[in-house]
């Protein structure tokens, strides 16, 4: 049986939560420069969020009206930790060494991470996440699992929305001013502080619904969930050219597809069957990372500076 | 600018981390305290408390703490007290080493019971065995920590002297889940996925070497990085090509959503897997997919033996907040056995603890023999458990059921 047009749609998947939290990187960095680590907690912070919206809810609830809820759970505790962390963390660093925000960055990921371990009910090992009932749907010979809908519906939508919001509404202007020029965008009156924040909270809603997705695709959370999916949304935003917002849903999409392909097809090339299988994905996927950046230093998309916000 | 931020960030870490490892070596306790009346021993406890594996390292913590207090209680030996000191490996070996670093300093510390992980247990023993002293681990199975690397050839060799265990290890283990696959499933396509850990990797060879022997066919092969969450593509595969069991060398944070995903994909198997796979965690985590799916664990089930009738009334009692889970009862054994030699170092002494306690003991160690939770606690001139029974289990109605127990006799 031809294999393919299923691994591409895992790929796919896979990519397009990656990209997900990969805007959060890449607005971030496009507007005040700094990587901000705590990105991956954020998501987890969300995924939490959208636990505890259905352990509050009265048991029996169905998934279709306690899925809203969990969202806006989720939205709203990852951009209350993203906000917070922008206020405390690092608005006092802000005009300091590059260096300071980004080592607070680490700092307020382990801690978050720990916080969650030590208080939250029983996340000391992984937490069943509800799922959506209904059996997988199958096209042609590709099955699509019924918690992968979610996402397959909530990336593009968020796309479509971010894009309108960046280039249609005055706060997206404003966000593109401060990202090309701040100095000379708040001469002409743009509140940059206010940009600032709104760009960790749009960062922080994308991430909180990549973290409902991820629940959904896997069925737990977990208080390290964050590090590894982090680490990988970042280089995603990376590959597409940080600081460029279509870059960070392109670099995920090629980066979760990359993964897909290693694990599927780098064993059947004779020779290299030792180099194949899951366990050499991530390695894969960073050579293609490494031949991007040295072809196109400045990622797939990079070179749209204009259009950074 | 970038590459200079980057070498002072790697040095402002190392830093941090020099000062963290400083501050954990230097609280040892000095001088013994061997002098009259009451004697305290520490048995050192390792395992990972906290992260994903934790579920089966606190049963293990707590079943020490029990062992330990029923022999204070008993005053099983005259004038010693015994204490535990319990450090969490988080199952990397890294934490491993430094654990057994620090119960080395402890002069008071007779004994250790753990790690949990094979991989973990490899960074300790030559630590322990330098300082002779004496390591017992309720979960090990990997046969290279005893029988040294070439155990597969014929060549055994015992590479540490103060290396003990109550596990059975997977050179029987693999083979007897390749048995009960092929003659009492019926299973002949097997799809076989490792972690690469030591633990995983080991388990897997095992169990394939013997399931060709009888005649059964591998149709893949493929190998997983236990941190990841994402196994679509490791199911497509496992899908396609036709496996009827899919045979997983890991442990259970990993191998339960890789056997949800697999049964998610629409692939018509059971997965089956060693002893850290029979988790409750396991089937939390593996969902409603999980019914059939099988797990081999070492020893017969406890809750059955009549043996380990009062051990598990004394663990309810006792009220610790965590189940004792796979290797409680072997842990509680493992302690028992310290405990037994600590006694016999102690009457053979007049009644005191000798200057050279801690080789006495793995001397003693040796020799051991007693009637335990899971059976008969003694060990063999590798210092392997010399009860080598295993049970089959199968999960049904959202808990693993024993099927039935035996031994791979080859």
């Amino acid at each position: 049986m031809n294999e393919l047009p299923q691994q591409l749609v895992n790929g796919l998947l896979l990519g397009s939560m990656y990209g997900l939290v990969a805007i959060g990187y890449t607005m971030v960095y496009g507007i005040v420069q700094l990587i901000n680590f705590a990105h991956g907690e954020i998501f987890m912070t969300g995924g939490f969020g959208a636990l505890s919206v259905w352990l509050i809810l009265p048991g029996g609830t169905t998934m279709w009206v306690a899925l809203p809820l969990m969202i806006i759970g989720a939205v709203l505790v990852a951009t209350t930790v993203a906000i917070g962390a922008e206020r405390f963390a690092y608005r006092p660093l802000r005009g300091g060494p590059r260096l300071a925000p980004l080592i607070t960055a680490i700092g307020l990921s382990l801690a978050l991470q720990q916080a969650v371990w030590a208080w939250y009910p029983e996340a000391k090992s992984a937490r069943t996440f509800p799922q959506l009932s209904g059996g997988p749907f199958h096209i042609g010979n590709v099955t699509i699992q019924t918690g992968d809908v979610f996402l397959l519906i909530a990336a593009p939508v968020c796309m479509a929305v971010l894009a309108y919001f960046v280039n249609r509404t005055r706060t997206g202007r404003g966000m593109q001013a401060t990202a090309q020029d701040p100095d000379t965008a708040k001469l002409m009156g743009v509140n940059t502080d206010r940009i600032i924040v709104i760009a960790f909270a749009l960062g922080a809603v994308f991430a909180a619904v990549g973290a409902v997705a991820y629940g959904l695709k896997y069925g737990i959370v977990d208080y390290k969930m964050g590090f590894l999916l982090g680490l990988k949304a970042f280089t995603a935003a990376v590959l597409g050219g940080i600081g460029n917002i279509y870059g960070a849903m392109i670099g995920g999409l090629v980066l979760g597809t990359a993964e897909t392909m290693a694990t599927a097809y780098i064993n059947h090339i004779p020779g290299m069957q030792q180099l194949g299988g899951q366990s050499w994905a991530d390695v894969w996927a960073f050579v293609l990372l490494i031949l991007v950046l040295l072809f196109r230093p400045q990622g797939l998309l990079g070179e749209r500076v204009a259009d950074r916000a | 600018m970038r590459q200079r931020s980057l070498i002072a960030m790697t040095a402002a870490l190392a830093a941090g981390a020099l000062t963290l490892s400083a501050c954990g070596s230097r609280d040892d306790k000095g001088g013994d305290s061997a002098a009259g009346g009451d004697t305290t021993v520490v048995i050192g406890v390792d395992a990972p408390l906290t992260g994903d594996l934790s579920a089966l390292g606190l049963g293990i913590k707590n079943s020490v703490d029990l062992a330990a207090k029923q022999a204070n209680e008993k005053e099983h030996v005259k004038g010693v007290t015994f204490k535990i000191e319990a450090l969490d490996d988080q199952a990397q070996p890294s934490s491993g080493q430094q654990n057994a670093t620090k119960l080395v300093a402890d002069k008071d510390v007779l004994g250790v019971v753990g790690p949990l992980n094979s991989s973990v247990a490899e960074s300790m023993q030559k630590v322990f065995d330098d300082a002779k002293l004496v390591q017992v681990s309720p979960a090990n199975t990997n046969p290279a920590l005893t029988q040294g690397p070439d155990w597969n050839t014929g060549d055994k060799n015992r590479p540490y002297q103060a290396y003990f265990r109550t596990a059975t290890t997977d050179a029987i283990q693999g083979p007897f889940a390749a048995q009960y696959i092929v003659n009492k499933a019926e299973k002949t396509k097997a799809f076989i996925i490792d972690d690469k850990k030591t633990y995983g990797a080991g388990l897997a060879a095992t169990f394939k070497a013997e399931f060709e022997k009888l005649g059964g066919k591998v149709v893949g092969t493929d190998h997983v990085n236990p941190e990841a969450k994402d196994f679509s593509a490791v199911a497509t595969k496992v899908k396609n090509s036709g496996a009827d069991v899919v045979y997983y060398g890991g442990e259970y944070p990993a191998g339960g959503p890789l056997s949800k995903q697999i049964k998610d994909a629409g692939a018509k198997v059971v997965v089956a897997g060693g002893d850290a796979l029979y988790s409750a965690e396991y089937i939390k985590l593996a969902g409603a997919g999980s019914a059939g799916d099988i797990a081999t664990s070492v020893g017969a089930p406890i809750e059955e033996l009549d043996s380990a009738k009062e051990f598990l009334a004394n663990y309810k009692n006792a009220n610790y907040k965590e189940a004792y889970e796979a290797y409680g009862g072997y842990a509680y054994d493992s302690t028992w056995a310290i405990i037994e030699a600590v006694k016999k170092v102690v009457e053979d002494n007049d009644g005191t603890l000798p200057e050279d306690a801690r080789a006495k003991v793995v001397e003693a160690m040796q020799s051991v023999s007693f009637d335990g939770v899971t059976g008969k606690v003694s060990f063999d001139e590798f210092g392997d458990t010399t009860n080598k029974q295993l049970t089959v289990y199968t999960v049904e109605g959202g808990e693993h059921k024993p099927v039935e127990s035996g031994t791979f006799t080859g």
